[in-house]
C-alpha cells in the first residue's frame, strides 16, 4: 500500500467540500473493495475520508411511499430490513446473493455502487489494462474472457460490473442522490448512474470529481413476485456468470434486468415489453446487439435459459 | 519433557531468526521503502486510534496503512487472528466488531476509533472454553487449524445473526425466521475457507452449539 494521510468527516457535505479541495482524496467506508485494491496499488490515493461517521446510516420512509436508504447502511442491514424484505424482496434476494456474510457486514449501499470489476486482467498489474491504465490497451480482449460482458462493450474494454445489488436497483428505478464539493445536491437515475466503457473505461460513474453519494431512493413498492436468480461456478460466495432479477405480475407483465453481461446493470424496456411472450422472446430483446467472444459465448444461451426457470418459478409462486 | 509453553517459545525463536536474516538481505529495499522522502511524499503517516479488544482498552499509534488485522497480530501480539489471504476472500481473519463478524484485513484500524473488538483470545481461554471452541475440539472441526480462529468467531456471530433474523441466500421465506439448517450453516460460513476440507466436522459442531442455545 501507498502511504496515505487519514481524516475522519462528521458531515456528508463537510466530506464532499474536503475530497473538493484535497488532490488525490478518497471516500473510504466498508473498505472491502477499496483496501483490496490499495493492498495491490490499483488504487493509490493520497488522501483518505473516512466518512463512516457523517451519519446516513438509516432507512426511512419517503413522502411517495418509497425508502430513502442510507449511503451508509451495510448490505446486511438493508438485506435483513423488514420494509425491504417485504415490499423489495428482489433487494434483500440480491444483496444475499453477493459476497460472505462478513463482507456483508462492512459494505455500504454506496460502496456497493461504487464497486470496481472483478475482472483478472485489471487486477493483474502486469498486463495492459485500459480500465487502471488508460491508454494501455485490454488484455482480456483476445484474452480469457469466460466471465466478461458481451452487452455494450468496446474496442477499449469488456470489463463487467461486478454488483448484485445494482441489478435490483436498476429493475426498481432506484435513483442515487448526491451532495457535490460546493455542497448543490441532486438525483441520478440508476439508469444513468453507471457508464458503458466506450474509449473512456477508467471513467465508470456520472459522478464529478469529490461527489459523494448521500442516499439511494426507491419508488412505491410495485408488488409483483420478485425473483433473483445468479448463477455461478460455487454455490455460495462466488461473483455472477450472469444473473437475472426479475419482478413479474400476475398478468405477466414486469420488468427485468440482467447482471454479469455488461459494464452496468442491463436493462431494456423493450424487453420488459416482451415479458408476457415468454423467456425467448425477453431474451432475444434483451441481447439484441450482443457481442460475446469465444470464451463468453454460453452466457447467450444461460441467459435465455435462466429466464426461462424465473419465469417458472414466477408462475409457481401465483 | 517439553510443555507447550517451551515449544512456543522454540517455535517463536525459530520464526524471529528467520525474520531477522530475511530483514538483513531486504535492508536496501526496506530502508527505500520507508526513507521519508520529499520527492515522493510516500513516508509513513502516523495517526493514534484508541480501542478495546477483549474488554481491555488499548491506545495505539500506526501507520495509516496499519489494517486491523495487523495491529492486533504485530501491535497487540495477539497472534490468534490468523492472516490467509489478506484480501478478504479465506475469511482467516474473521473477529468480532460491535457484535458483527468483519474480515479483519479489509478494514484500516484507524477506522475503529472507540469500537469493541473480540479476537478468538476473547472468546474462552484454555482453561474455560467458549463452547463454540469445545465443539470444535468435540467433532475435530479442523486439521491444520490455521482457519480455525477465524471459522470459530464466524460460527459464533452467524449464530447471533440468525437469532436475530437475518435471511441468507438459502432462507427459502425472506419473512420469517431462518431455520438453523446444514443447508444454512454452510451458505452463512460460506466466507470462511477450510483447505484441509474440514467442513463436515465443522458444521457438526457449530450445529451442536446451535442446538444447545435453541
Amino acid at each position: 500500500m501507498k502511504a496515505f494521510s487519514y481524516e475522519r468527516a462528521t458531515s456528508p457535505a463537510e466530506a464532499a467540500a474536503l475530497a473538493g479541495r484535497t488532490p488525490g482524496a478518497r471516500f473510504i467506508a466498508g473498505g472491502t473493495n477499496l483496501l483490496d485494491l490499495m493492498k495491490l496499488q490499483i488504487e493509490t490515493p493520497a488522501h483518505l475520508i473516512d466518512i463512516n461517521g457523517i451519519g446516513l446510516d438509516r432507512i426511512e420512509a419517503t413522502e411517495e411511499g418509497g425508502l430513502r436508504i442510507g449511503a451508509l447502511v451495510r448490505n446486511t442491514d438493508l438485506a435483513a430490513d423488514q420494509r425491504v424484505r417485504r415490499d423489495y424482496a428482489l433487494l434483500s434476494r440480491a444483496l444475499l446473493a453477493g459476497a460472505s456474510g462478513q463482507l456483508r457486514n462492512m459494505a455500504t449501499t454506496a460502496g456497493n455502487l461504487m464497486q470496481r470489476t472483478r475482472c483478472p486482467y485489471f487486477y493483474d498489474s502486469n498486463q495492459p489494462c485500459n480500465k487502471r491504465q488508460p491508454g494501455s490497451g485490454c488484455a482480456a480482449i483476445g484474452g480469457f474472457s469466460r466471465a466478461h460482458a458481451m452487452l455494450g462493450t468496446s474496442e477499449a474494454c469488456i470489463a463487467t460490473h461486478p454488483s448484485d445489488m445494482a441489478v435490483a436497483m436498476r429493475a426498481l428505478d432506484a435513483t442515487v442522490e448526491t451532495v457535490r464539493p460546493d455542497g448543490s445536491v441532486r438525483a441520478i437515475p440508476i439508469a444513468d448512474f453507471h457508464r458503458l466503457p466506450g474509449d473512456t473505461p477508467h471513467i465508470e460513474t456520472a459522478l464529478d470529481p469529490g461527489e459523494l453519494i448521500t442516499a439511494v431512493t426507491l419508488p412505491k413498492p410495485v408488488g409483483g413476485r420478485h425473483i433473483y436468480h445468479k448463477v455461478r461456478d460455487r454455490a455460495s460466495y462466488a461473483f455472477a456468470l450472469i444473473s437475472v432479477g426479475a419482478i413479474v405480475q400476475k398478468d405477466g407483465s414486469g420488468r427485468v434486468a440482467l447482471g454479469g453481461v455488461a459494464h452496468k446493470p442491463w436493462r431494456v424496456e423493450a424487453a420488459d415489453a416482451q415479458l408476457p411472450a415468454g423467456a425467448k422472446a425477453t431474451a432475444a430483446a434483451l441481447l439484441a446487439g450482443a457481442r460475446p467472444t469465444q470464451d463468453n459465448a454460453f452466457k447467450i444461451p444461460l441467459v435465455e435459459r435462466t429466464l426461462g426457470a424465473v419465469l417458472a418459478q414466477a408462475e409457481a409462486m401465483r | 519433557m517439553q510443555s507447550p509453553a517451551d515449544f512456543d517459545m522454540s517455535r517463536r525463536g525459530v520464526l524471529i531468526t528467520g525474520t531477522a536474516s530475511a530483514a538483513v538481505t531486504a535492508v536496501p529495499g526496506v530502508a527505500n521503502a520507508y526513507a521519508p522522502s520529499a520527492s515522493t511524499g510516500k513516508a509513513p503517516i502516523m495517526s493514534t486510534v484508541a480501542f478495546t479488544v477483549n474488554g481491555k482498552d488499548y491506545k495505539v499509534e500506526l501507520d495509516t496503512r496499519t489494517t486491523l488485522l495487523d495491529a492486533l497480530r504485530e501491535h497487540l501480539k495477539l497472534t490468534g487472528t490468523k492472516k490467509g489471504c489478506d484480501h478478504g476472500q479465506c475469511g482467516a481473519c474473521t473477529v468480532i466488531v460491535e457484535g458483527r463478524r468483519i474480515n479483519s484485513c479489509m478494514t484500516l484500524a484507524v477506522m475503529h476509533e472507540g469500537d469493541s473488538i473480540t479476537t478468538i483470545e476473547g472468546l474462552g481461554t484454555p482453561g474455560k472454553l467458549h463452547p463454540m471452541q469445545a465443539a470444535f475440539v468435540k467433532h475435530d472441526g479442523y486439521q491444520c487449524g490455521y482457519c480455525t480462529p477465524g471459522q470459530i468467531c464466524s460460527a459464533v456471530a452467524m449464530l447471533e445473526e440468525i437469532g436475530r433474523g437475518i435471511p441468507s441466500h438459502v432462507s427459502a421465506d425472506l419473512t420469517a425466521q431462518p431455520e438453523i439448517s446444514i443447508d444454512e450453516i454452510r451458505e452463512r460460513m460460506s466466507g470462511n475457507i477450510c483447505r484441509c476440507g474440514a467442513y463436515s466436522n465443522i458444521v457438526e459442531a457449530v450445529q451442536e452449539v446451535a442446538g444447545q442455545r435453541a
